[in-house]
Order: structure tokens, then sequence, then C-alpha cells
């Protein structure tokens, strides 16, 4: 392989640039995991293509599900279409942190991990900060979802109601994130970790009240779907929307989001401490 | 142990005394039931290129992910500077570097965002990290591809680019795993050049290689690993006198006058000489080269026709031959047919 872009080392500035006797002051916890969520962001820049199924995702779903079936199902399509949005703004988010554990699986394989651990650094900055880039992700797909419904005719109740499920939203994928993150660090390649994951989210998704009224639903599955977590935080995001504060629903995800935490991230940690 | 304030400021300071850069004892790492490295003793000094010699499989790339703190020790201890790689894998992670096997940069920034990032991970300031990935990259003529990603560069540029992230801040010992494989002599010649001026500067450098000419051309010192051990270890001179300080190698014309010059050759010099797959070759380790012109000189007199001879040190693939009795390039898994 002849490369006619390659100019040779300059000896002299080589030398200049070893020569360097600066340490500067190792960075704290924050800093570092910042500096990854960074890192997060340029990537979203440079492969804007990991976004398509927040856009996809939702056209397909709402389309399909509004236009086919959202007449039998909520006797007109209007109607349907204030049940289905925040569903599918649920789904499109919680789909899409299959990503998480892909990215680290694909750091790992690819050899970028063996630089990051081998650094002073606050190990578990990598990982927090890779999961505040997917936050700002998981904002904007919320945001293309919420404009896509805007265009097909949702009119949500309260602002701040949005604002509020969209946070709620974005913790609550924080941490299922921790999931695949762990997930990532045990399966073998990034493709088998995507299938893992999303596999399971559909699993999820379906078996909730992002669709229809669990009332609809034979009583043993409608018991199943009222314990799915995910029917509670399709219906806090609904009542958020449309203007009530459903404390008990949102006290019960938060609870939630601290016990996946609190047992995914030292599980992470101790994973990626150990990967061979 | 001797104090080490971990604050020195100069490298190769004094106060640092003889310690010794890496000192292994008994390193053990298993993959399974697969013993990958199996009691592995190991002492570099401060500033000196240290060659780990071996083929595929051999074990150099675990013993190096151990040193850099990335795999605890199965048993054994390792020492970095003075700092325990287990105990105390902090205070080692700030004064190595790695490059791995395998180019450690992330494909999906630009150049210079990888330099920036790890600048900006080693403390220095958001300007300070421009600043200095910008020399970087102007050190290792990758100012105009700086802008593009990663995953668009060649071979050569991207372990360039692996090497420059490792010495954002200069590291203390830098460890290079096999950092001309797969690159083209230009590009290798070019890694061979950042290596010595790495060294020249005072870093200490732990580089793997399967070539046996890059050993050579870099390696103070080298140790030769095989099968999870380190079966030789020395300066490179050392270990070719260990097998003789010469090869006197003969090829004849007639393969019918072989067995007579063997006679002949053996006599005069006084050692074994071997033979090879090869019906009209000779080859001798001798001691006293000097011995060498008057051997070969009674071969005419006995009639025998020689068409081509050559006296020099023994090349590291026969070092490595006559030390594992099986060639270096060869898979670990034929070793049976060669023991």
């Amino acid at each position: 392989m002849t490369d006619p872009a390659v100019v040779p080392v300059a000896e002299d500035a080589l030398l200049s640039a070893l020569s360097s006797v600066e340490r500067p002051k190792r960075p704290n916890a924050l800093s570092a995991s910042l500096t990854f969520g960074w890192r997060a962001l340029l990537k979203i820049r440079h492969v804007p293509e990991q976004l398509f199924d927040a856009v996809f995702n939702p056209i397909i779903f709402t389309l399909m599900f509004t236009y086919l079936l959202g007449g039998a199902i909520a006797g007109s399509t209007d109607a349907y279409l204030q049940f289905l949005i925040p569903g599918i703004l649920v789904q499109t988010v919680l789909l899409i942190t299959a990503y998480t554990g892909v990215n680290l699986n694909t750091d790992i394989s690819k050899g970028v991990a063996d630089r990051f651990r081998s650094l002073p650094i606050w190990r578990p900055s990598v990982i927090v900060g890779a999961l505040l880039g997917d936050m700002a992700r998981y904002t904007l797909a919320s945001a293309i979802v919420l404009g896509l419904g805007l265009v097909l005719g949702f009119r949500p109740d309260s602002v701040a109601g949005v604002v509020l499920s969209v946070a709620l939203l974005v913790v609550f994928a924080f941490s299922v994130s921790w999931i695949w993150t762990a997930s990532g660090l045990l399966l073998r390649t990034p493709t088998s970790v995507q299938w893992v994951s999303v596999l399971i989210l559909f699993i999820f998704t379906f078996t909730s009240n992002v669709f229809v009224d669990p009332k609809t639903m034979p009583a043993w599955l409608e018991t199943a779907v009222g314990y799915n977590p995910v029917t509670h935080l399709v219906s806090a995001v609904r009542d958020l929307m449309s203007g009530t504060v459903p404390a008990g629903h949102i006290a019960w995800l938060l609870v939630g989001c601290a016990v996946l935490v609190a047992v995914f991230a030292p599980i992470t940690m101790r994973l990626y401490r150990n990967k061979e | 142990m001797k104090v080490d304030s971990g604050k020195s400021v100069g490298r190769g300071a004094t106060a640092r005394g003889r310690m010794p850069a890496v000192r292994a004892e008994g390193l053990v790492y298993r993959f399974g039931d697969n013993v990958a490295v199996a009691g592995v003793d190991l002492e570099i000094a401060p500033g000196e290129i240290f060659g780990f010699l071996g083929p595929n499989g051999a074990g150099k790339t675990t013993t190096i992910r151990m040193l850099a703190t990335l795999l605890r020790p199965h048993s054994g201890t390792a020492r970095v500077f003075g700092h325990d790689v287990v105990r105390e894998s902090d205070a080692v992670r700030s004064r190595v570097s790695l490059t791995g096997q395998f180019a450690s940069v992330d494909e999906e920034l630009t150049g210079r965002e990888n330099l920036v990032l790890v600048a900006r991970l080693l403390g220095y300031s958001r300007k300070g990290a421009k600043r200095r990935a910008g020399e970087l990259l102007d050190a290792f003529g990758l100012s105009e591809a700086a802008g593009g990603l990663a995953k668009t560069y060649s071979g050569g540029m991207r372990r360039r680019l692996d090497i420059a992230a490792s010495i954002v801040v200069t590291p203390d010992l830098l460890f290079l795993d096999e950092p001309t494989t797969g690159l083209d002599p230009r590009n290798r010649n070019q890694v061979w050049v950042i290596v010595r001026s790495m060294s020249s500067g005072g870093t200490t450098v732990l580089l793997t290689t399967q070539y046996l000419d890059e050993a050579d051309q870099l390696a103070d010192r080298i140790a030769v690993i095989d099968h999870g051990k380190v079966i030789a270890e020395g300066a490179l001179g050392e270990l070719k006198n260990s097998i003789g300080s010469g090869v006197l190698r003969v090829r004849l014309h007639e393969p019918e006058a072989r067995p007579q010059a063997r006679r002949i050759l053996s006599r005069a010099l006084g050692v074994a000489v071997e033979t090879s797959s090869d019906p009209v070759a000779l080859l001798a380790r001798i001691s006293e080269p000097e011995l060498a012109p008057g051997a070969l000189a009674e071969l005419p007199r006995a009639g025998i026709a020689v068409a081509d001879f050559s006296l020099g040190q023994p090349s590291l693939d026969e070092v490595f031959l006559a030390l594992t009795g099986h060639p270096a390039e060869q898979q670990t898994d034929k070793r049976e047919e060669t023991a």
C-alpha cells in the first residue's frame, strides 16, 4: 500500500513534542464524565445515522397503527392519535437505548476501550459519560417524535406536562441503559448485543399499554401488563400530557429507576474492570 | 519499597535512582484452561528499549496487558516504577501509556478530536488540549488529515495517531504492542524513528514484535517468549553468542560431495556441521570465525567445488530456532512436529 497522503514524521517537531514535561492535574470524576459525554455528542454529529431509528420508528408505527387500526381501536383515527403518541414516544426512546450497549461493545472490540482503561481517570467516567451523551440523544429523539405527532394532529393539553414527561422518560431510559451496558460487556459482538436488547425491548413495549388499553385484553394478560414498568411509564406520560400529575406512577417509576441503577451499575463496572 | 513521591516532573529523575521500570516475578494468566502466560520474570531498566519477541499466541500481549493494569495476574507480582500493578494500579496508569495491537483510536472521531479527547482526559484545559493536539499532529505528519474521521486513515496513519495519543503526556514507560504489524516498509521505518526519538527523550519502551529484524533494529535488550515463558533474555549480542558467535554457510555444487565436505569442515572448525533440507547446503555455528578461511580452503584441495559461502552473525530467525526448536513464524499448534 503506498499512501500519497503520508507526510513523513518531522523529527525536530517530534523531539520538541516529546520534550513536553507538562503534566496537568488529572480531571475529577465529573469533568472526565463530561468529556466522554462530549465524545458521544461528537459521534451524533459524525454518524447521524444513529438517529434514523428515532425518525423511522415513530413514522412507521404511528402511520400504521393510526390509519390502519386506529379507527377500529378508538373509533376515529384522531382520537387514537391522542392515545398513541405518548406510547410511541416511550417506545421509540426505549428502543434506542439498545445502542448504549452496542456502542460500549464496539469500543471494546475495536480496542479504543484499552486506551481509556489505561488512562489515570475515574474508571466509570467512560460509561457515565456515554450515558450522559445518550440522554442528549433521547431528548433529541423525543423532540422528533413530538414534532411528528404535532404535524399529524396530536395536541397535548399541557406544555409543562410535555416537558416533565420527556424528563421522566429520559431518566427512565438512562436507568434502563445500565442493563444494556452490562449486557454489552457480557456478550461477544455488537450484533448479538443489539439483537438481545431489541428483542427484550420489543417484548416489554408490546405487552404494555402503548398501543391499546389493557382493559380490552384477557384478564391474565391485563394483570401481567399492569406489572410492566413500561405501562406505568406510558400512563404517567399520558397523564402528564393531559395536564394531571400522576404522583403514584411517578413515585413507582423513580423507585424502579433507582433499583435498576443500584443493581446494574455495579455489575457493569465489575464487568468493565475485569474485561479480558 | 523506595519512597516515590509520584510528583517528579523531570523524566529520568535521579530521585528514582536505579529502580527498575518494570520488575515482574512469576506472572501467570489463564484464559480458561489455556495458560497464556506461564510464569514470566522480567526486569527492565529505566530508559531502555526492551523487545519482547515471540510468535503469535506466545503470551506477549497478555503480559503487556497485565503490566498496563488491564488484566489482573492470576499469580505472580509486577511493579512498574515500584508501584504494584494490582494494588497501586492508579499510580501505574499515571506513568504508562499503551498502544494496543489493534489501533486504540476512536474511528468515528477525527484525528484531531481523538487527540483533544485524550488531552482533556489527562487534565488539559480546552485550549491547552487543542494546542497539544496541534503540536502532535504536526510532529506526526498528520496535520492535513486532522479533520478526517480516523476510519478513513490508512494503517500507517492510524498507527501514528495511536502513538501520538499515547504521548499526549510523555509517559515514563510506553507499551507498544506489535507497533508495525501490517505496515509497509516506509511506514514501519517511521514508527522506528518515533520509537528511537521516544527513547532518546528518556522514555522506557517495551515493544512486542514478531519481526526479528525489528528487535534487532530497535531493542537494547530482548526477551524471547514462547508458550507463555521467557526462554531467553539478554542483550542481542549475548543471545547471538549463546548459540555461537557466527555462522558459516556453505553451498556446494554437488550434493554427493556433502558428506565428505561435512567431515572436512567439522574437523577444521572443531564444531558440529549441520545440514538442512537444501541438499547442497551446510551450516556451522562457530565460536572462532578466524578458522573459517582455512577450513574453506580445504574443500577445493579435496576436489569439492564450492558454489558460495558466507560468514556472518546468526540471524534472529536462527537464534529463535536454536532456542525454541521451531521457527519463529510457525504456528504454535505445529510445535509437536519439530520437537
